[in-house]
């Protein structure tokens, strides 16, 4: 069956979602796109050029420069509040580990990045939407911690709901413990520098997130503290057009670009030789 | 509806009734006192009925009770309280005070987030929760602590940081990230103090110090019930659930680290008697702060750097169990 055509289709109507092993449909603009092209085109719309999600190990093919060096890649939740409600946090964990094909919400590792050897965290929305748990909290903490050791810029590419409910109050104090991290490291002198993908919310844009020396946003990410339905349950108010979008926080001035993915590693290259590189050639 | 109120209800109606028998007793020539004593020992047995074991839910519903005593009633208690005022950009938010004042003699500097006692003043404190120009005006007074070399102590109340359009537009976010790092790295003695509701990062951002203080009703949480419910569940009235599963009561704060010392409360929460457990809470203050100050400013960033390093519960798994 051939997609309806634009024009045919309700105003304001969310295109039904027609995906499936093969085909993806574009939450934009409905175009249904073919997924091995849609792959090689970065996961980027042929049409209308929306962002698709992307995979943390696929966002790391893209930046690193082809070395990647995971750190404590078998770290696990400890479940602290031995959470359960409609099934146990572990089932849900171990469900979104075959699902996502990863143990936790974050990649982190060494890596170059055009040249630069940086450290380079990462985080994957479709690990519990990726949420801030115990892992995700320390796996940064000891890329920055490393990272200080070694005396390299990080790379943080966000992408995140906030802090993990099911792990309460020990998954608001990684804010903390990243924070405390972040903040040794900056006192260094080294750079870290944020990406935010989409979305990034919560818990994790109001620590790391918003703590970078140049924050980047990429093309049409959803950035914010609340998410759209928290403020619109407490305001009952039409939000303005763009609210939270990358290019709205940009003219509000609270990130320093907005990048699309496919400038992405040169930008972030220019940035870490500029940051990194002697100042005065020998 | 707040279920404390509704609880006590039967004991407020006891006690206005014990109060009368007391007044007739005084002017009357009919002695009422066995009947007095037989009342006075039924509140007493009510109270332990309602308030001996409190659930996770009631104990919500004590933090946020309309009588508890909130940050300024703490920072109202010590000496010479100076209000300072703004952000020095964008406007003074009432839903976080901040100051100077002396601790007995202590000289110390002060931030609470404040919450109203009626609803004319709670809409003027917007019920507590901040936006971006409060946690500022917060940074700006943390970091007067480090330059004037005096102790920094908060007072958290709050639902959380304040959901809105101008607090995203102004950059909300940031201004949490901001005070996180500008308490993490702080080089003077933080003493933190849980009044009432601790919700998220919005109270957490004035919740990084050396000595975490926690009334033993108040919560402290990653988000309110509600919020967590409507997240977890897109489900706002399975509030009470949510309570239950987050864990967000002293006794297991201080279980799991969180917490360094819990002000017990009377029978029936702070409210009961507000000025033994201001009292209490600012003793505790002083204590602490007296033991923080023999340490240097060096030790003082090391130590709450590696009290906040090891909040965490995460193993290391000898096989990679995901289908990669």
């Amino acid at each position: 069956m051939a997609p309806t055509p634009n024009w045919l289709r309700r105003r304001g109507a969310k295109p039904e979602p027609q995906s499936d092993a093969l085909w993806e449909m574009c939450p934009s603009c409905g175009e249904r796109l073919y997924k091995k092209d849609l792959a090689e085109r970065l996961w980027i719309c042929s049409r209308c050029g929306h962002h698709f999600r992307l995979h943390a190990l696929d966002r790391i093919a893209l930046l690193a420069d082809g070395d990647f060096h995971e750190l404590a890649p078998l770290l696990a939740t400890g479940d602290p509040l031995a959470w359960s409600d409609r099934m146990p946090y572990a089932n849900k964990i171990a469900g979104d580990r075959q699902k996502s094909g990863l143990l936790e919400a974050v990649v982190v590792g060494l890596c170059t990045i055009e040249g630069v050897r940086t450290g380079l965290g990462v985080m994957d929305f479709f690990f519990r939407g990726g949420t801030m748990g115990s892992v995700v909290g320390e796996k940064v903490t000891l890329l920055i911690e490393e990272c200080a050791r070694q005396r390299l810029p990080v790379v943080l590419v966000t992408a995140s709901g906030g802090a993990r409910m099911e792990e309460g109050v020990i998954a608001l104090m990684q804010l903390a413990k990243t924070t405390a991290a972040a903040e040794r490291f900056s006192a260094l002198g080294l750079p870290l520098v944020t990406v935010l993908t989409d979305p990034t919310t919560g818990g994790v844009s109001a620590s790391f997130g918003f703590q970078g020396d140049v924050i980047i946003a990429e093309t049409g990410a959803a950035i914010g503290f609340a998410g759209r339905r928290v403020i619109d349950q407490t305001i009952r108010q039409k939000l303005p057009e763009g609210f939270q979008s990358a290019e709205f926080l940009l003219e509000h001035g609270q990130v320093d670009m907005v990048v699309r993915r496919t400038e992405l590693k040169g930008a972030l290259g220019r940035l870490l030789h500029f940051l990194t590189d002697k100042a005065v050639p020998a | 509806m707040n279920v404390i109120v509704e609880l006590e209800k039967p004991l407020v109606e006891l006690e206005t009734k014990i109060a009368g028998l007391k007044k007739l007793n005084e002017t009357q020539r009919v002695d009422f006192s066995a009947e007095i004593a037989a009342l006075e020992e039924k509140a007493r047995q009510l109270k332990l009925e309602i308030f001996g074991n409190p659930t996770p839910w009631q104990r919500v519903h004590l933090a946020r009770h309309p009588k508890r005593p909130l940050a300024m009633d703490y920072i109202g208690a010590l000496d010479g309280f100076t209000e300072l005022h703004g952000d020095r950009s964008f406007r003074d938010d009432p839903a976080v005070v901040a100051g100077y004042a002396y601790l007995d003699e202590l000289p110390i500097f002060v931030i609470g987030e404040q919450k109203g006692r009626d609803t004319k003043d709670n809409l003027y404190r917007n019920f507590g929760m901040p936006h971006p120009e409060g946690y500022r005006k917060a940074q700006r007074v943390m970091r007067l602590a480090e330059k004037f070399e005096r102790p920094l102590v908060t007072f958290i109340d709050t639902p959380g940081a304040y959901p809105g359009i101008g607090a995203e537009e102004r950059g909300q976010s940031e201004a949490i990230a901001a005070s996180l790092k500008v308490l993490a790295g702080l080089r003077a003695p933080v003493i933190v103090n849980i009044t009432g509701e601790g919700g998220s990062g919005g109270a957490l951002a004035i919740g990084i110090g050396d000595h975490i203080i926690m009334l033993q009703h108040s919560i402290y949480s990653v988000a309110s019930p509600e919020a967590a419910a409507s997240i977890l569940w897109r489900d706002a009235s399975r509030a009470e659930e949510a309570a239950q599963r987050l864990r967000l009561t002293s006794d297991e704060l201080f279980e799991f680290g969180i917490v360094d010392e819990v002000i017990p409360e009377p029978l029936g929460g702070a409210h009961q008697d507000p000025q033994r457990v201001i009292h209490d809470t600012l003793a505790a203050d002083k204590r602490s702060l007296l033991k923080l100050a023999r340490l240097s400013q060096d030790e003082l960033v090391d130590r709450r750097y590696e009290k906040f390093r090891r909040i965490g519960a995460h193993v290391e798994l000898v096989h990679d169990t995901a289908a990669r």
